[in-house]
């Protein structure tokens, strides 16, 4: 699996979320601090998930790269997470 | 963990600025995007702000990793808080909430 594969199946197992798109955005950020020559280092996350009702931003992200340390330490250098509710994104 | 002297310092900087970011770069010179936005949406709301360059100073640069619970930077504290990263930050400042935090923690707001 490569990483963006990892991070979906990371974040499907533990919240199963309503939806989730997960992009390598590695690209736009080659040559800048913290990007390799394979790339993999930068990603963005939507995640929607009724699990999110009632929790702060920071509580709601906190949670998305909890799932994530193994990423975190092998390399993954950038990681936007827009973590919704249901109700936010209708 | 209250003798680790990074944790010290970082307490220091917290508390000795009522707005303080850990950033890549400068305000003046930001070396990274995510930085450089944070910095433009603290300027744009017109507040001081303090900041430290984690780029220069490892021990920060890991140490707030771990003080904050949070794997990146740029990480925003106000009055003694963690408030967030650059998304959070992006998203409070475009749902207006940004600049109703800063007022609600009597933060002063100079027009930009």
């Amino acid at each position: 699996m490569n990483r963006a594969e990892r991070i979906r199946s990371a974040i499907e197992s533990a919240i199963e979320p309503d939806s989730l798109e997960v992009t390598d955005e590695s690209h736009l950020h080659a040559g800048h601090a913290g990007a390799q020559p394979g790339g993999e280092t930068h990603y963005e996350v939507t995640v929607v998930s009724s699990r999110f009702s009632g929790q702060s931003r920071v509580a709601r992200q906190r949670s998305v790269y909890a799932l994530l340390g193994n990423e975190f330490s092998s390399g993954l250098h950038a990681l936007s997470v827009r973590a919704l509710t249901p109700e936010e994104v209708s | 963990m209250s003798d680790n002297p990074v944790n010290e310092r970082i307490k220091t900087d917290i508390a000795q600025n009522d707005v303080m970011l850990f950033m890549k770069g400068t305000p003046v010179f930001p070396q990274c995007g995510f930085s450089a936005a944070v910095v433009q949406i603290l300027n744009h709301v017109g507040v001081k702000f303090g900041s430290a360059d984690v780029l220069v100073d490892p021990e920060i640069r890991d140490g707030i990793k771990a003080f904050t619970n949070w794997p990146t930077v740029p990480q925003l504290y106000v009055k003694g808080e963690f408030v967030g990263g650059c998304d959070i930050i992006r998203e409070m400042f475009e749902a207006g909430e940004l600049e109703q935090m800063f007022d609600e923690k009597g933060v002063a707001r100079e027009a930009a």
